[in-house]
């Protein structure tokens, strides 16, 4: 019971907020909110918060989602502190298992590295996942380096060092992108490997805390190069790189091109949906991209409760593909909905009975 | 009577006081205790599996569970070490000159707008670390480092602002107000007579400072030095924001490194394996310790050097 000191704290403080909350909004009130508790991954927070906003104007059931994180969203929904937990990071078929868990992917999103070079702007350098992970292991030093130059005939790169900088924090953006550095170099696989927190390997590397702190690090020092979320690249006007794909084009990071990767993955025979969506064949597709999942108990307690969640999640893939896209994000495919809707019809009970049921999808 | 009635009740509220007032000192002890035995506690799983070479060993891999925290440790060792060489002799100075060199009045507001810096929080520090200073150390100090001594050693490495150096003046910035203003009471404490009689014995000011007011504040400035440190090395924010989190040791004062109390902050929410949890509250017991040992040592310290320079 050692590890568990910590994870108290944590359940205690949510416990207490919980009480709180329930205590205030009372039972009494038919008409009072209602809240749904969840916790977990940030990299798809922006898109959760404004789903959530619109869905309590329209049925008084409010979402309260931390975005602490990935890997704190598993902690929590294993300490069953929270309805949901929510991470970039599917967990694998046999984890769920053991853990009588079930999980879903909710929306799509991608990963860009970004880069500060002073001269150069947005989409001017293109890269191989090569020089990428290269670059990430410290194999390439400067920007002039010819492994570069030969993709980028026609700029003069300045002879300036690479600092990299990655995230501080554990973090599902890390997860996918190291995901995809394992799947275009085998030196990146055998010595680091792919996770949320790995060992990174360069001299010259930097970290910052969240989505921010890359961000903030590399505008401040010349050179550096990053990755960040989609979304969040776009809103502060983060100069992107293009990467080339399995295809050989040089793509450029957009929703059409997530779009691309997203549209031939299997999740039909992907056990527990576990499917990462990087490094995908395509002429247009970004190769970094990737699905945030929603992680939740098969068996539930209160089966009423369940399905308000459930009825939120399904309102998220009916009603909230045009918030998701205005926020950069790839909504899921109808056909994908569908195939997570009948598992939630399938797998997830309260006291033996099925909490959605096959008439609830309209 | 009435005497003895009140004697009574004096005794009554006395006993009450002192109890008060000892389950007061004991709850710091018993506070101390239990921190202790939570911290170590919690962090045996990872004490078992590594033991001693969590400290001297240099990996820090999430992924495949095996941690040793020697570039952390160093971090804090090194960086606390960079603010302590600057901020203690700095802080001596400008106590010296507030005290002895500019006319009391003006000393009085430069003395509150001391203890004012002293007051702002760290994140402040931090984020003008990040956003002003750092850039300013990579654009014009660092390079003239470099220009200065050479390409080598303790000044390898791109020039990027962020880094152990950085962390290091930040730090003694945070802490020089703290130490200048400990100090400066210090010196003026000393006793106008003994100064004066050096004075009329012929002394000129420097020999009047180094021999009367430093040898008679010593114990005060050891008391400062240490103020300092213990808030350095437990420093936080400011540390995290540019010391670069890098896990990695390198002999380079540019290059980017890390702290205990930077891995912790950056690392703690999203530690969900119990052996990665646990690693990390290693660390914590590690910079408890580490406070422990230094408080240890500056008390034992201070005990030989009043004998020796024999200041009561």
């Amino acid at each position: 019971m050692k590890k568990s000191f910590y994870l108290m704290l944590i359940a205690m403080a949510v416990l207490g907020s919980v009480v709180l909350f329930e205590g205030c909004s009372g039972k009494s009130g038919k008409n009072q909110l209602v809240t749904i508790n969840g916790a977990g991954a940030t990299f798809p927070y922006p898109v959760y918060s404004q789903w959530a906003h619109k869905y309590e104007k329209l049925t008084k059931v409010r979402l309260n989602y931390q975005s602490i994180g990935s890997g704190g969203g598993i902690a929590q929904i294993k300490a069953k502190t929270v309805d949901f937990g929510a991470s970039d990071a599917p967990l694998k078929a046999q984890e769920l298992e053991k853990n009588g868990l079930l999980q879903f992917p909710m929306v799509i999103g991608g990963v860009v590295p970004v880069y500060n070079l002073k001269g150069f702007k947005a989409g001017d350098i293109k890269l191989t996942g090569q020089n990428l992970a290269d670059i990430y292991l410290g194999k390439i030093k400067k920007w002039n380096d010819a492994a570069i130059a030969v993709h980028n005939p026609e700029l003069k790169l300045p002879d300036v060092a690479i600092t990299t900088v990655h995230r501080a924090d554990g973090s599902g953006t890390t997860w996918i992108f190291t995901n995809y550095l394992a799947k275009v170099s085998n030196e990146w696989q055998d010595k680091v490997g792919f996770g949320k927190a790995p060992a990174w390997p360069a001299a010259n590397a930097v970290a910052g805390k969240g989505n921010e702190g890359v961000a903030t690090f590399v505008k401040k020092v010349n050179g550096a190069i990053g990755y960040v979320e989609f979304a969040y690249a776009l809103q502060n006007k983060m100069s992107y790189v293009r990467l080339q794909n399995k295809a050989g084009t040089f793509a450029v990071p957009s929703i059409e091109s997530f779009q691309a990767a997203a549209a031939n993955a299997d999740w039909q025979h992907a056990q527990g949906y576990y499917l990462v969506l990087t490094d995908q064949p395509g002429e247009q597709t970004w190769p970094i991209t990737g699905a945030s999942f929603i992680i939740m108990y098969k068996e539930q307690k209160d089966g009423l409760h369940a399905e308000r969640i459930l009825s939120f999640f399904d309102w998220c893939y009916k009603h909230g593909s045009d918030l998701a896209v205005k926020l950069d994000y790839v909504p899921m495919p109808e056909k994908v909905v569908k195939l997570v809707e009948a598992t939630w019809a399938n797998e997830m009970t309260a006291d033996g009975k099925p909490v959605w049921k096959k008439s609830n999808q309209e | 009577m009435a005497l003895f009635q009140e004697t009574s009740t004096q005794n009554r509220s006395d006993t009450v006081f002192k109890i008060i007032t000892m389950s007061g000192a004991a709850l710091i002890l018993l506070l101390m205790a239990a921190l202790f035995i939570q911290l170590f506690d919690s962090s045996w799983l990872s004490i078992r599996r590594f033991g001693l070479s969590f400290i001297y060993t240099n990996v820090w891999d999430p992924i495949r569970h095996i941690f040793g925290a020697a570039s952390s440790i160093y971090g804090t060792l090194i960086s606390t070490a960079i603010a302590m060489c600057i901020a203690l002799p700095l802080g001596i100075l400008i106590a010296m000159f507030l005290v002895e060199l500019i006319p009391p009045a003006i000393s009085k507001w430069i003395g509150a707008a001391i203890e004012l810096l002293a007051a702002v929080p760290s994140i402040i520090y931090g984020m003008w670390g990040l956003f002003v200073f750092a850039p300013f150390m990579a654009a014009y100090v660092q390079p003239f480092m470099k220009h200065l001594f050479g390409d080598i050693g303790l000044f390898s490495g791109p020039p990027i602002g962020i880094g152990m150096l950085t962390a290091g003046i930040i730090l003694a910035f945070m802490i020089l107000p703290f130490i200048t203003a400990v100090v400066r009471d210090v010196f003026a404490m000393v006793p106008a007579v003994v100064k004066e009689s050096a004075h009329g014995m012929g002394s000129t000011l420097w020999e009047v400072t180094r021999q009367v007011t430093i040898r008679y504040g010593f114990q005060g400035i050891i008391g400062a030095a240490f103020l300092g440190l213990s808030r350095a090395i437990g420093e936080t924010m400011a540390v995290t924001f540019v010391i670069g989190n890098s896990h990695r040791i390198s002999t380079s004062l540019f290059a980017p490194a890390n702290s205990i109390t930077a891995t912790l902050a950056n690392e703690f929410s999203e530690a969900s394996e119990p052996m990665y949890l646990s690693a990390l509250i290693e660390l914590g017991l590690l910079l408890f310790l580490l406070t422990f040992l230094i408080q240890v040592l500056a008390q034992f310290w201070l005990k030989r050097v009043k004998k020796s320079m024999g200041v009561q």
